[in-house]
């Protein structure tokens, strides 16, 4: 295989992988735009939502009845965490909000773990991990099926949520509110719902993150690593557009695995550790909003 | 009705600036000091080397998270790479330079993590919350994998940990947990007196000013530049310390991947369970993230007997970690600190109501 073939294919690979990632960042976008709550437990949220969803498979239940009881269990989350960890703290700022979801991490790992036990487990989608067979036998290039499904179901969620967002009344009430939430309760938006909804969606997005992931590389704690990740997408693409971190989610992905495959050698590999968040710090230091992200502006 | 400031009149500004102004503060702290000295001659091996060492250790650690995030306002989850960077160039300042006193070797290594600490503080001159949180996250992952990437800062160990030299201080080898317990106790003590003077000080108001609004500390005169990587140094030079001790007093064989970001997570939860922007905080704090798993480990065995499984005591003790940190945020976001204050205040009433 020639050495431009070969890029390609790692390229490719990469590209797929930030996919995932952007998938991750786009539940922290979908509640930062609509309560500028940087919601560090999304990461812990991935991992219970795929545990949960395996979890129900196992005892008996089909893969359709499964995902349903796992999307009604994030929704039961997502609310849960709306009424006892952000109601008392509306209004805080945002650093005390971040704190309590970092904690709000803890709790969720944990309670996935008591839950579900620490075992790695497989999940089956019905998507083998495999190269598609007619492009090897063309090019040469070993390209997943499962990295082409979650493109695939990456790109209809995006389109779903921008859908959401910009067609529907809710997504009216979500951008009112994202707005300015004091302006958007005295014109008589149900706040409370609204939130409720978000929390719920991003639960339902971690779900489907989730799975893909899992069916990747096993259902099994060290997701939440994965999901940290996610962070520096989210930095580069900025916190509140979800173009910027399907772009930023692509740009994190491509640009790992070329690094770590065409100079991880030297250094005795492991350079995608930390890479994507040197990426961040230096994207950071020349446009701090991010790629798409709104302009900061700050006042005395 | 002992505790109150009744007769007590200061009538110097020396007396006015004192750290502890009530004659029973002063006596209470003497107590506590002479109490911490006698601790080994009463308490066991275990407990030294166990509780007493690594609390004190962490605490000074949570000292320097508490500087940068209490005092200067600047969230950072990179603490744990900072005390690596302190464990590791004392364990090679003690290999390679033939005689060097281990006090300066500790200190030397306080300064390289705060060189580090500065370089990783740049980003902070633009950015602000949690993008700063994830630039500190860089300088976390970086600097473990760079120490388990290349050989020379283990001297090329190939079981890739490295084991900490003795403790020698004036020709005289300290190897009982009483002797590593006092020399621990000693340089914690002067750092966390350090770390209060600073911190009441012109340096500490500083840090206060960046925090509380940075662009208006900069219209009164301030410069930002100094006073954030001021922070970031002072801070990253206690972690580094705190590392160097914790490789040298509490582990003695340390690999990079002790230092990985959980423990800076812990030491996150140690400052603000105990109190943000204060110097008993941290003590409060790291003493009660240490405890809680010890005794969560003793209920959990006398409540079940052994049969437990290590993972749910573990997954356990995250969920009340958890917990802990959002009812904090909730009900008392000064932390563990505040309760004492608030203690303080009502025992200077005590018997009456008001």
């Amino acid at each position: 295989m020639t050495g431009f073939l070969f890029f390609i294919e790692v390229l490719v690979g990469g590209l797929l992988s930030g996919v995932m990632y952007a998938l991750v960042a786009l539940g922290f976008v979908l509640i930062y735009k609509a309560s500028s709550v940087f919601n560090f437990a999304q990461g812990a949220m991935v991992l219970f939502a795929v545990l949960s969803f395996v979890g129900i498979m196992e005892l008996g239940l089909p893969f359709w009845a499964a995902l349903l009881a796992a999307i009604g269990l994030m929704v039961l989350v997502g609310m849960a965490t709306e009424r006892f960890v952000l109601r008392p703290l509306v209004s805080q700022n945002e650093d005390t909000l971040l704190m309590a979801t970092i904690g709000l991490t803890f709790v969720i790992e944990g309670v996935a773990q008591l839950a579900w036990g620490v075992d790695v487990r497989n999940l089956d989608l019905g998507i083998r991990d495999e190269p598609i067979g007619w492009v090897m036998d063309k090019t040469g290039m070993l390209i997943s099926q499962l990295d082409i499904m979650a493109g695939i179901v990456a790109g209809a969620m995006v389109t779903a949520l921008a859908l959401l967002f910009s067609r529907t009344k809710i997504g009216r009430g979500l951008r009112a509110v994202a707005d300015d939430h004091t302006a958007a309760l005295s014109i008589g938006i149900p706040l409370k719902h609204i939130w409720m909804l978000v929390w719920a969606t991003a639960g339902v997005v971690a779900l489907v993150a989730g799975m893909l992931w899992g069916a990747r590389s096993g259902v099994q704690f060290a997701l939440v690593w994965v999901a940290l990740k996610a962070l520096p997408v989210l930095i580069i693409g900025g916190f509140t557009s979800i173009p910027g971190v399907i772009i930023a989610g692509l740009l994190v992905g491509a640009s790992e695995k070329t690094i770590e495959v065409y100079f991880g050698p030297y250094f005795g590999g492991g350079v995608e550790v930390w890479f994507p968040y040197v990426l961040a710090v230096f994207f950071l230091l020349i446009r701090p909003e991010g790629l798409f992200g709104e302009k900061i502006i700050r006042r005395v | 009705m002992f505790y109150r400031e009744t007769g007590q009149f200061r009538t110097s500004y020396a007396q006015d600036s004192q750290i502890l102004p009530l004659r029973q503060d002063r006596i209470g702290m003497a107590f506590l000091l002479l109490a911490a000295i006698m601790i080994p001659f009463v308490a066991n091996a275990y407990w030294l080397s166990a509780i007493m060492i690594p609390w004190l250790i962490l605490s000074l650690v949570a000292l320097g998270q508490n500087i940068l995030m209490g005092y200067a306002g600047q969230l950072s989850l990179g603490s744990a790479g900072f005390m690596a960077v302190g464990a590791f160039s004392c364990y090679n300042f003690i290999l390679r330079i033939d005689g060097i006193p281990f006090i300066v070797a500790v200190i030397l290594s306080g300064v390289c993590a705060a060189l580090v600490g500065i370089v990783f503080g740049l980003p902070s001159l633009r950015i602000r919350g949690l993008y700063l949180a994830v630039a500190t996250l860089a300088s976390q992952f970086f600097i473990v994998w760079s120490l388990d990437k290349f050989g020379w800062f283990k001297n090329y160990d190939p079981s890739g940990v490295i084991t900490a030299q003795k403790i020698v201080i004036m020709g005289y080898t300290l190897d009982t947990p009483a002797q590593k317990y006092w020399v621990v106790l000693g340089i914690v003590a002067v750092l966390a007196l350090l770390a209060k003077n600073m911190a009441r000080g012109s340096v500490g108001r500083g840090w206060m000013a960046v925090r509380d609004m940075d662009v208006a500390a900069e219209v009164t005169g301030l410069s930002l530049l100094r006073t954030k990587l001021q922070a970031f140094a002072i801070s990253s030079f206690y972690c580094g310390v705190g590392g160097a001790l914790f490789a040298f007093a509490y582990l003695q064989t340390v690999e990079p991947s002790a230092f990985t970001i959980d423990l800076s997570f812990r030491i996150l939860f140690m400052v603000i369970i105990g109190g943000l922007g204060t110097i008993i905080g941290s003590f409060l704090g790291a003493g009660f993230i240490l405890l809680v798993p010890i005794f969560m480990n003793i209920f959990f065995h006398g409540l079940f007997g052994h049969a437990v499984d290590a993972s749910i005591i573990s997954a356990s003790e995250q969920v009340l970690f958890g917990v802990m940190i959002i009812s904090f945020m909730i009900f008392e976001p000064l932390g563990l600190a505040r309760l004492w204050q608030l203690t303080k205040e009502r025992l200077r009433l005590w018997p009456f109501k008001h």
